[in-house]
């Protein structure tokens, strides 16, 4: 700026206060000698003006007043703002760890012999309590057994059909296209065989529970003793990764419980394991195909995306590169 | 040149002729990137599907 201006400005000012009465000057000489483009002093009042005026500073007020008020509601707490609570963070359960299942890659398929063992675990230990209402035994042919093995493991249950020729009802054995059995034949007398707690299904339990997997392998294999001062009712058991810290379902998984037929050593996490790989394979049996098509549809939108962009800058070449000339009117007297 | 001179000859010259073989194209296209997506698959998956491990527990004669 000071380089803008002429000497004469600067002779005339004397050595106290020069920078000042120096700036003042500019802008006094300015006016008359530079020609700006735009009226800027107007505009640069104007926003002056708006930052500073009353109504401004009122209207931030009330937006930074409301951004709050919304944050709050949506979520119940401000960040940064260190609260008290008189529950404790186990009152909401332990956090459980994040374990490496075999399903849990981006291409990872499920481990189909870990869900065929876990199919036993379920029929064996789980479902003397806990129903699996969407899961029917054709569905598991061709994921965990054999159609021959489904059809023997159906025929096994019996099943109300009818009615027949006389109007009644008749047991008849298992088909493919039969839902699993539930162990109880209503809610109620489900909870009646739990004092009073209901075993929930375990078709989509998976996707029900916060945590999912990792969540119910950690409650599988997570009881351990009351911690000192914590009392659990008669018929309650305690568990850490549980909500609230009392369980009605008692530890149910120990070692050796069942035997695997493929000679797998049926420790306790090993059970919980193919049990959980199982129930995941139940909330999403859709889970493998989905993810193949998941890689396709990437790989494809990708390159369709790389040529869309190759296409725009095609088509932008000609305004991208043009150039524009300006000749100025001849005449200068305007 | 030579290729786009043989493109063209070939296939962009008559309708036709180009649109059967777009659809063509896209049939093949289609099928060899099944296969490759399905070996990769495959590959990276090995001894984890059901194909994998069939052999261990279904019979003779029987139909799955």
């Amino acid at each position: 700026m000071l380089s803008r201006l002429p000497v004469a400005a600067l002779k005339s000012q004397s050595a106290i206060g020069a920078s000042r009465s120096a700036f003042s000057a500019l802008k006094t000489r300015a006016t008359s000698q530079v020609r700006f483009t735009s009226s800027s002093s107007a505009s640069s009042a104007k926003l002056e003006s708006l930052f500073t005026s009353r109504a401004s500073l009122i209207s931030a007020a009330l937006f930074s007043a409301g951004s709050i008020a919304w944050y709050t509601h949506l979520y119940g707490s401000l960040p940064f703002v260190g609260e008290v609570h008189a529950n404790s963070l186990a009152d909401d359960g332990l956090h459980p760890a994040a374990y490496p299942w075999s399903h849990k890659g981006l291409f990872d398929s499920f481990d189909h012999s870990s869900i065929r063992r876990g199919f036993q675990v379920y029929q064996e230990v789980c479902a003397a309590c806990h129903s699996l209402d969407r899961i029917a035994w054709r569905n598991l042919v061709g994921v965990s057994h054999t159609a021959d093995e489904a059809r023997l493991l159906a025929e096994d249950v019996e099943y109300t059909d009818g009615p027949d020729d006389k109007g009644e009802m008749f047991q008849r054995p298992g088909k493919l296209s039969d839902y699993l059995p539930s162990p109880y034949p209503n809610e109620e007398a489900a909870r009646a065989g739990n004092s009073g707690a209901l075993p929930p299904d375990l078709s989509l339990i998976i996707k029900a529970r916060h945590g999912g997997a990792d969540y119910v392998f950690s409650l599988l294999t997570g009881y351990i003793d009351p911690p000192a001062g914590v009392e659990i009712r008669e018929g309650m058991n305690y568990n850490p990764y549980f909500p609230g810290g009392a369980i009605s379902m008692a530890r149910v998984l120990w070692d050796n419980l069942v035997e695997y037929e493929d000679g797998t050593p049926a420790t306790t996490s090993q059970m919980a394991k193919d049990v959980v790989t199982f129930l995941n394979w139940a909330a999403e049996p859709e889970h493998d195909e989905r993810k193949k098509m998941g890689i396709k549809a990437v790989i494809l939108f990708s390159a369709l995306f790389a040529v869309s962009i190759g296409v725009k800058r095609f088509k932008w070449t000609v305004i991208k590169n043009r150039k524009i000339f300006y000749n100025p009117p001849k005449d200068l007297n305007h | 040149m030579a290729f786009a001179n043989a493109f063209y000859n070939t296939i962009a010259k008559r309708n036709s002729v180009f649109v059967t073989s777009i659809f063509a194209g896209a049939f093949a296209f289609n099928v060899g990137f099944d296969v490759a997506v399905t070996n990769f698959w495959d590959r990276w998956n090995q001894g984890k599907q059901w194909k994998d491990i069939r052999s261990r527990y279904v019979e003779e004669g029987s139909d799955s």
